[in-house]
């Protein structure tokens, strides 16, 4: 087997995805490369160098590539793709707007969000919010796959020695043009990676009031996580919904205040290994899957605890 | 400028799905079904850019079988003018065949603008828009949240990992919604009504020249690890006691 991991990264820094999706072909079994695209990220490509486990980093740095454009990186992954048996990227938005592009232009199909390998050729993944798992088999000459990154754990990130090579390969496309980037900046641990999360929902009522969730969150040093209904409601940034169709998260600790645990909110986060509910309505389905359920109102219990914190 | 929405029709959102008892796959005997969400959404903005006085002419199309004509009728009533139905007995297509058919239907048609869903939440894939925008070679614009017709492009808002990005395609180009793009009209009785008269136009995977290939194999379908039922804590004291001397994550 002959793997080739697409590494996610903004020109400077190797996202944590990237290590778990090293894992995931380490399950697969056989040598692994992984490619760096992007531009004036060598440092990154430094990076992917120290992986455990990695044998060769691809690094194609050009100016086509800096905002990850789909268009000029599935024609690069495609014509990279022709050398490997897998081609794996991370299950992140990068990776999904990627990959099935990819796919389609080597005529094959792709399995998107895999948690687990079974064989080379057959994997498992969540289908239907997650209340159903799938076991798939992959008959493409070249399997491209999708890691979802909470259902392998990261590769270490150093003791690893890869050669570098460079690709000089360049797609511009003419049909697509970077506009602009509004990042949101956090100081917190990065939402997927957190070993903590606290999360809160509509129950929280506004933007402003979201400030106790920050509080909770910066005395545990935790990521901070929404429900679909808060963000709609502009309380926070659309980035940081955990869910079916936002992000999935399995931290060690997961705190969900004023989240009422509709089928989409608990397929982003039933993974994790404790999960504590606050809510005043104790009926609410989140109960169902919490470890330690507290019904009361969040305004006096989420203070009062990270003042006891 | 005419606009091609494709449709899917799904499992209700609020239906919890089980698994059948011989793990070939989820039962669907008897569930309620309807307009996959984000399709709803692709049929809105589609029918707002027409309102706006952007779009001309909406068409919807799906691939599936007889019964989803239903949620083509549906698209109708919220201000699709005609559907195409590309009949498939198999409900479990490749997600590769879905947009090889999308994109017979796209070289007729020839639209300026192709809206999708970013996901159909029956299968997750998330996989559909981005292969017909590399079948047909045009730029694409995934996880939308905010679409503006200037001129020969369309200029959209993406929901990214880390925020948001702008990108403007030039047209003919491919964008699948995300949440917050809008929010789907309530459809009226008369809109119903009205929905009936409209052409709806059936085909076939044979008639358009694709042949219902498949390289995924579904082995098994199997019910997640259920988690064990937990305890209510009386107060936050008793909270902070379960987390640092039971649970040991604090
Ligand atoms: C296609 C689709 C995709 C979706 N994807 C996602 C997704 O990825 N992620 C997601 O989260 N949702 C998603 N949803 C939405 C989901 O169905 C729910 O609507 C949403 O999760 C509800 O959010 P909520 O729990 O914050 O709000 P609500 O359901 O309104 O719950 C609010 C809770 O707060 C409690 N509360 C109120 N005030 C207080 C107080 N003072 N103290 C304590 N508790 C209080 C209430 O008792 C209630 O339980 C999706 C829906 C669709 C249709
Ligand atoms: N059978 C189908 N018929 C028409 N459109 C489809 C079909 N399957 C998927 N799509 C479109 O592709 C989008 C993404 O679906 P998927 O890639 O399967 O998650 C959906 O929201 C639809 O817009």
């Amino acid at each position: 087997m002959n793997i080739l991991v697409i590494a996610e990264h903004d020109n400077q820094t190797l996202k944590s995805a990237t290590l778990n999706a090293v894992s995931a072909a380490q399950a697969i079994g056989g040598s692994i490369a992984i490619a760096v695209i992007g531009s004036g990220c060598q440092a990154v490509a430094t990076d992917a160098q120290a992986i455990a486990g990695v044998d060769k980093v691809l690094l194609a740095d050009n100016a086509a590539y800096a905002q990850h454009l789909a268009e000029n990186e599935a024609k690069l992954v495609a014509s990279l793709a022709k050398n490997y048996t897998h081609v794996l990227a991370p299950a992140t938005a990068t990776g999904k707007d990627l990959m099935p592009r990819v796919a389609a232009l080597l005529d094959a199909n792709l399995v998107g969000d895999v948690i687990a390998v079974v064989s080379p050729d057959t994997f498992k993944r969540p289908i239907y919010a997650g209340n159903a798992i799938a076991t798939v088999q992959d008959s493409d000459a070249i399997k491209l796959l999708t890691i979802r990154g909470t259902a392998f754990p990261a590769a270490a990130n150093t003791g690893g020695s890869a050669s570098l090579e460079s690709v000089s390969e360049v797609f511009e496309a003419t049909k697509t043009r970077f506009v602009g980037e509004e990042v949101v900046k956090s100081d917190r641990p990065e939402l997927t990676a957190a070993r903590i999360v606290v999360s809160g929902g509509r129950g929280v009522g506004s933007s402003e009031n979201f400030k106790v969730i920050y509080a909770l969150a910066d005395k545990l040093n935790a990521a901070v996580g929404a429900s679909r209904a808060a963000v709609d409601a502009g309380f926070v940034p659309n980035d940081m919904q955990v869910g079916q169709t936002g992000k999935v998260v399995a931290p060690e600790l997961y705190i969900a205040v004023g989240i009422s645990g509709a089928i989409q909110h608990l397929a982003g986060m039933k993974d994790s290994k404790v999960i504590v509910a606050i809510n005043k309505d104790p009926e609410a389905p989140i109960f169902q899957v919490a470890d330690y359920g507290l019904v009361a109102d969040l305004f006096s219990a989420v203070p009062e605890l990270t003042a006891k914190l | 400028m005419k606009i091609v929405v494709a449709i899917k029709r799904v499992i209700d959102y609020s239906v919890k799905v089980r698994v059948k008892s011989d793990q070939s796959n989820v039962d669907l005997a008897n569930v309620k079904m309807a307009l996959n969400p984000f399709c709803e959404i692709a049929v809105e903005e589609a029918v707002r850019l027409k309102e706006a006085g952007k779009a001309t002419e909406i068409v919807v199309v799906t691939i599936g079988p007889k019964a989803a004509q239903d949620q083509i009728r549906a698209a109708m009533a919220m201000g699709a003018d005609r559907g195409i139905w590309v009949e498939t007995v198999d409900t479990e297509l490749d997600a590769l065949t879905v947009a090889k058919l999308l994109a017979k239907v796209v070289q007729n048609e020839q639209p300026q603008l192709v809206l999708l869903g970013k996901q159909a939440i029956d299968s997750d894939n998330n996989q559909t828009g981005q292969m017909l925008a590399a079948l047909l070679d045009y730029p694409q614009a995934t996880f939308a949240s905010k679409v503006v017709i200037e001129g020969n492009e369309a200029v959209v808002t993406r929901e990214i990992d880390g925020g948001l990005q702008t990108l403007g395609l030039t047209l003919p180009a491919i964008v699948t919604t995300d949440l917050r793009l809008n929010e789907p009209r309530y459809v009226k009785l008369p809109d119903i009504m009205k929905a009936k008269k409209k052409t709806l136009d059936a085909t076939t995977p044979e008639a358009l020249g694709v042949s219902l290939q498949k390289s995924i194999k579904l082995l098994k379908v199997e019910a997640p690890a259920e988690r064990q039922g937990g305890i209510k804590v009386e107060s936050v004291d008793a909270l902070i006691d379960c987390l640092k001397n039971k649970a040991r994550v604090i």
